[in-house]
Parts: structure tokens; sequence; C-alpha cells
């Protein structure tokens, strides 16, 4: 039994089924990439991991357990999400965000404790935002704000993180600086699945693939051993060659 | 934001406030003073108490609202919840005058929450998109009103004392009131605060609040129970007493900030502020004319309204 099994799963929005039926598993302490064109039901099955969705059949397991049977508090503090679309919302400041990750941890009261504190600071000098704690966290930058979301989520203290699309609105340089920052998170003990848009970047930065076409599983497996021209021709309908990457020796695509 | 200063001196403008509405009044302090009825302890102290008690539960049920629909533009004013509160209770009050004033609250609870799920039916599931939130609301909270008239219009002779309360006053009041709304708000308060975290949370987004464990689903329907609970006992109680569920979670948000377990007390305190201020107001402008506090909140609020108005790029 996989760490964080996927069985028989149906899942969509409403009537629309965008996952009609899926099964597989993902490893513990890698970093899993979610890939596949537009449409093809990556953030939907993210979502279906993070409960945001409810299948309309199958189940999810973490360590063997459904998560759709859960308790909301309990299942936090194993899974944490980075979602696509956050709202850091007015007049918090970054340290009170990043507080929002005990969240699963406080008493019902929602005090934060010594030990909280401890942690809140723990996690912002890990994403190295010591200095703006006390700031407003809507006045930060792109990057900036991303990687208090990212501390946020250290605060939870979860063995699971799932990353929706984390590089999105960012600049090349603050994309790889967040990769790198999930890499290192992932050196602590946590496992990581994570949608990405970037082939290159996947294949460099994770440890396995899942390449999703239709909401059907077309591969999964290391990137040096699914990452091919043939897979790339199939699943996106494009014309490639790939190259090993001359830094890290991981392929790499190069459009036709 | 200056969340220290504002906790020192809120409750201190409200204490000023609160014994200026004792010495204050159509009557100067000598004739009081002379005068056999208790009029400071008889009238006017359950009065401050009253608008106390109404302002802080406009406020929260203010900063419930928008917290829940995640729109600063949203208010118990504006969603329907004060016109459903007050076709209720006209309703009552017209066609069953001899019934008890204690059965105005139960009522007025009814009607606010009836047009709250008028409103959500309307708006349609998941998308409280504010532009259409706040259209639905102003055409629903317009046929309320209509409704209203009509039935104030087609019962001419029990008129004056629906019209006196549709407006927002506190003319008339006393501590029969204070103790009918008193009990409701010493359970609502303390739940409403007991939320705070839940509400923080649903601010993020509602991803990132079922993902930090929060059950959205349950919390919004919570807070918007909340929210409609206070606004219709106070509504129950004073009239519609307009704005200032728009207001004073803003000015709340200017002091404090938007993590909720700030917010919410200030929002109280500017709430019962707002209305205290504007009922000694109204007693003492015009006085010995009375004019209602409805009228007042409403003078400094829908030119705060186009201002906030001009400023949010929501849409």
């Amino acid at each position: 039994m996989s760490y964080l099994s996927i069985e028989g799963l149906q899942v969509g929005y409403g009537e629309k089924v965008i996952v009609p039926d899926l099964t597989l598993g993902i490893p513990q302490g890698k970093i899993t990439a979610l890939i596949g064109p537009n449409g093809c039901g990556k953030s939907t099955l993210l979502k279906a991991m993070a409960r945001i969705l409810t299948p309309q059949r199958g189940k999810v397991r973490l360590q063997g357990e459904d998560v759709h049977r859960m308790d909301s508090r309990q299942l936090a503090r194993q899974l944490a999400l980075l979602p696509q679309a956050s709202i850091t919302p007015d007049g918090v400041s970054v340290a009170e965000l990043v507080g929002y990750g005990r969240a699963p941890w406080r008493s019902r009261w929602g005090r934060l404790s010594r030990e909280d504190s401890t942690i809140v600071q723990q996690s912002l000098a890990q994403v190295g935002l010591t200095e703006f704690a006390d700031q407003p966290a809507a006045a930060l930058s792109g990057g900036q704000r991303q990687r208090a979301w990212i501390a946020m989520i250290l605060a939870q203290q979860t063995d699971l993180v799932l990353l929706d699309e984390p590089t999105t609105w960012l600049d090349i340089a603050h994309q790889i600086e967040l990769l790198k920052l999930m890499r290192s998170l992932n050196l602590a003990g946590k496992t990581i699945v994570v949608v990405l848009h970037d082939l290159n970047q996947a294949c460099r930065y994770c440890d396995e693939l899942v390449v999703l076409k239709q909401g059907q599983l077309q591969q999964q497996g290391s990137p040096a051993e699914v990452f091919t021209a043939e897979l790339v021709r199939q699943v996106f309908d494009l014309d490639a060659k790939i190259y090993p990457d001359p830094v890290s020796d991981t392929p790499t695509l190069v459009p036709m | 934001m200056y969340p220290r200063l504002t906790f020192w001196l809120l409750p201190a403008l409200l204490l000023v406030a609160a014994l200026s509405g004792l010495l204050l009044g159509s009557l100067d302090w000598r004739t009081v003073q002379a005068s056999s009825a208790d009029i400071v302890t008889d009238l006017r102290l359950s009065r401050v108490l009253l608008a106390i008690l109404a302002g802080a539960g406009l406020g929260l049920s203010g900063a419930l609202t928008q917290a829940v629909v995640r729109n600063p533009l949203a208010s118990p004013d504006l969603i329907g919840v004060t016109a459903g509160a007050g076709l209720a209770a006209t309703t009552l009050m017209l066609l069953w005058p001899d019934l008890a004033f204690g059965w105005l609250i139960p009522a007025a609870i009814i009607g606010a929450l009836l047009a709250v799920l008028v409103m959500l039916a309307l708006v349609g599931r998941g998308t409280l998109n504010p532009s259409r939130l706040v259209l639905v609301g102003i055409a629903l909270s317009s046929w309320l009103a209509a409704l209203t008239d009509w039935l104030l219009v087609s019962h001419p002779q029990k008129v004056n004392m629906a019209l006196v309360w549709l407006t927002g006053s506190l003319w008339g009041r006393g501590w029969d009131h204070v103790w009918i709304l008193l009990p409701w708000l010493l359970v609502l308060v303390p739940l409403a605060l007991m939320l705070s975290l839940r509400l923080d949370l649903l601010a993020l987004g509602d991803e990132a609040a079922e993902g930090l464990g929060a059950n959205v689903r349950r919390s919004r329907l919570l807070a918007l129970l909340l929210a409609v609970a206070m606004a219709a006992v106070s509504v129950a109680v004073c009239g519609a007493i307009s704005f200032v569920g728009l207001v004073a979670p803003h000015l709340a948000r200017l002091l404090v900030g938007g993590a909720h377990h700030r917010l919410l007390p200030v929002t109280a305190m500017v709430g019962a502020l707002l209305v205290l201020v504007s009922d000694i107001a109204a007693r003492t402008l015009l006085a010995p004319i009375e004019l209602p506090a409805g009228v007042l909140t409403a003078l400094i609020g829908a030119p705060y309204f186009l201002f906030l108005l001009t400023r949010y790029r929501g849409w």
C-alpha cells in the first residue's frame, strides 16, 4: 500500500466528470509532480486529495485512512495545501498570516501558545522573512507573499504538502527560488505533491512524474524513465526533442 | 493600525459618551434634578444602555456578514436582513397589535432569515460575486420595503408606532426593552467572538481555509446565522438604525486591522459609540423636537458608503 493512494477515483465539478476512474499511488518522502495538458485533471486530482472536492466514486487514502472520512482538524495536522488562488487579507501581519498555519493545532479559543509562536518564528526564518514579521502581509511583493504562504504551511507541520501551481504568478528567479525551497522541505522529511506547468522544471526538481491526459493516467515514474519524446507527442501533441540538462543531467524538452 | 491606542481610547470614549447621554437631554440639568420623576435612571440610563447594546449588535452583525461573503460592501442593511426584519415586525405590529412586545424579536429574526434565504437563492449557489450580491440585495430590500409601505398605508390608524420604529429610534424605549435585548446579546456576542479564528481562515479563501482544518460550510453558516440573529434582535428593539452595520466594521478595520480577535470587539465598541452619539445628537440638536437616531446614522453613513464605493476595486 502506498503512502497516499488513489483508488478508483471519480471526481469532477457538479455533473461534469473530469477524472472518470483513476488508481495510483504516491510514494512517501519524495516530490511527485502532476503534469499534463490543460484540463487533464491534475488540479482536480490535487483538490480531491486535499478534500476540497468530494469524490463521486472511489477513495483517497492517506496511510490507509480515507481522507474524506477524517475529522477536518485531524487531517489538517497531516496534510497541508497551498491553493492556486490564495487571498492575502488586508490588515493582517506576516506573522499573523503564518500563525494561521497553527490553526489545526490551536485550542478552540484560537490563542497562540508560546510553542506556536516559536514555530511561527522558525517558519519565517526558514523562508527568509524574519525581518518582515510585523509588516502587513498584503504589502509584500509577489515572491515574498508566496514565501509567506509557504511559511504558513511549514507552521502547519504536516508530513504531506500539496502545492497547486505554486510558481504561476512568479518571475523566473522567484520560480527557481521556490522550487529550491520545495526541495529543502523535502530533504527535511516532507512528502510533496505539486502541480506544475513547466515540464523542464518538473523534470529537474521532482523525483516522480504522474502524467495525466483527459483524467487518465498515462505514465508514472522518475523523469529519466518516463519523460520521452514519444510521451510528449502522445500527451501534449507536440513534436519535441529531449536532451539531458547540461547542469543537472535531467531530461529537458526542446520543441521542434 | 493602532491596536494598543484603540483598546485604551475606545472604552474611554464610550464612557464619556455614556455619561453625556445621562447628563444631556431636552430638559436642562436643574429641571432634571428638581423633577420628581427619576429622569436619569428611569429614562436616560436605559436609553444609553439600549444604544450601546443595539449598536454593538448591529456592528458585529456587519462584521460577520462581511466575513461570510468576503466582501467589504456587505452589511445587514444591504443584503435584506434589516428589510426582512422590518417587514415581519411591521406585519406583527399592524395586524396583531395586542400581541406582547416580546413576540417582536422572534418575528424579526424569522423575517430576517427568510429574507437572507431568498437572497441567497436569487444570487445563486457558490457565486457570491460582489456586484451581483449588492444588486440583488438592493432589489430585494426595496421590494420588502414596498411591501412594508403597502402594509402601513392600508392600516393608517395604527401607523405611528410602526413608522417611528422603522426609521430606527430609541424614543420611548425603556428598561423593558433592555431586559429583552440583553439576554440575547449575552448569548450571541460570546458565540461570535468564539468564531474569530474561523473567520480569519475564511478570509484566506475557501480552499486555504479547508486546508487549515476549518469546516468552511459550517463556519460560514454559523457566522451567517449569528449575523442575522444579532441584526434582527437589534432591529426588533430599536428599529432600522441604518448604516451602522456597514460603517462600524470599516472604521474598526482602519483602527486595528483584519484579524477578527481584535476586529470583532472593536467593531462592537465602534457600533455602540456610533448609535450612542447619534441618539444623543438626535435628542439634543433640535430639542424639544426629537429626531430618530437612524436619520443621523444615515446622514453620516450614506456619504461614507459612497466614499467606499469609489475606493473599492473588486469589480
